[in-house]
């Protein structure tokens, strides 16, 4: 209970600093890789914002040996550099440089109620869909026991 | 170059969200011992399930329910959305949901908590994300020549 509530309040959180860093409107993220026209830095100050206050924190937070409401920090096990990692961050870059969305992003769009936020939305989650699938057929041990997905 | 108080409020307006993000992915952390990557997050509620649907959802609500309140603090804050066409829209999305699904996170879970953890496999993504998202707009807006 007191971790759905503690993550609504962060997804909350989330949301209002990427409108405020500009990261909800696509066409500040076209602008900011967009670095040979009318370059626009200021999703630069974004990420170094975002992780100035979550860098120092992360060391602090892992010192203790438990989260504050959890059992055990779930953090990312996977280490290998491969071909999957490289792939994946090549066709996630092709796509954020058309629509200049990004999944945080798209998902605060909805509330926009453009029906493109929408379309942009049932397809991120298709191709979201299909690399689990790929990945449950690839190799089915690994993905049977509960695993961190991100990073 | 004129450095102009409005940029430098822009700035400081874009710092100030960027720490709100880190704010938000720390107390994740801090409180559930989680990683703010919203596509991890949204996959786990994707066959195959994660058993623990619950946080995930409520954290997807969290970000609708700022994304509300939004247009009270920034004005326009979903400019460029509405003239992208769907032609665009649909590749794009496929693409980044794929991607990211592919690379294991996004820019939130490699480009934010995974550069903070001075992970190399999150600094290799973010680099490669950034220059294929340099390089496709170039294409777009420079060879091609066509903008939304």
């Amino acid at each position: 209970m007191v971790r759905s509530v503690v993550a609504f309040a962060c997804g909350v959180g989330f949301a209002l600093g990427l409108g405020l860093g500009g990261m909800t409107q696509p066409s500040r993220v076209l602008a900011f890789l967009d670095v040979s026209g009318d370059w626009d830095p200021r999703l630069a100050f974004v990420m170094c914002g975002a992780i100035a206050v979550y860098a120092p924190i992360y060391r602090l937070a892992l010192r203790r040996a438990v989260p504050l409401c959890a059992p055990a920090f779930d953090l990312p096990t996977r280490r290998s550099i491969d071909t999957r990692l490289v792939v994946g961050a090549l066709l996630f870059g092709i796509g954020w440089g058309l629509a200049g969305l990004c999944p945080g992003p798209a998902l605060t769009s909805l509330a926009s109620g453009e029906p493109a936020a929408v379309l942009f939305v049932a397809a991120m989650l298709a191709g979201l869909g299909l690399a689990r699938q790929r990945r449950t057929a690839a190799a089915p041990v690994a993905v049977a026991g509960r695993q961190t997905e991100t990073a | 170059m004129v450095i102009e108080p409005m940029s430098v409020w822009i700035a400081i307006q874009a710092l100030l969200g960027g720490g709100l993000i880190g704010a938000a992915a720390a107390a994740l952390l801090l409180f559930n011992g989680r990683i703010a990557g919203v596509s991890g997050i949204v996959g786990g509620l994707l066959p195959p399930r994660q058993p623990d649907a619950a946080w995930r959802v409520l954290f997807v609500v969290g970000l609708l329910v700022g994304g509300l309140c939004l247009g009270r603090l920034v004005s326009d804050p979903f400019e460029g959305l509405a003239r992208t066409p769907a032609l665009v829209l649909v590749p794009a999305g496929l693409l980044v949901g794929f991607g990211a699904g592919l690379g294991g996170g996004c820019t939130s879970g490699h480009g934010v908590c995974g550069i903070s953890r001075l992970s190399p496999r999150s600094m290799l993504a973010t680099a490669v994300f950034m220059l294929a998202g340099g390089a496709t707009v170039f294409v777009v807006r420079h060879l091609v020549g066509v903008a939304w």
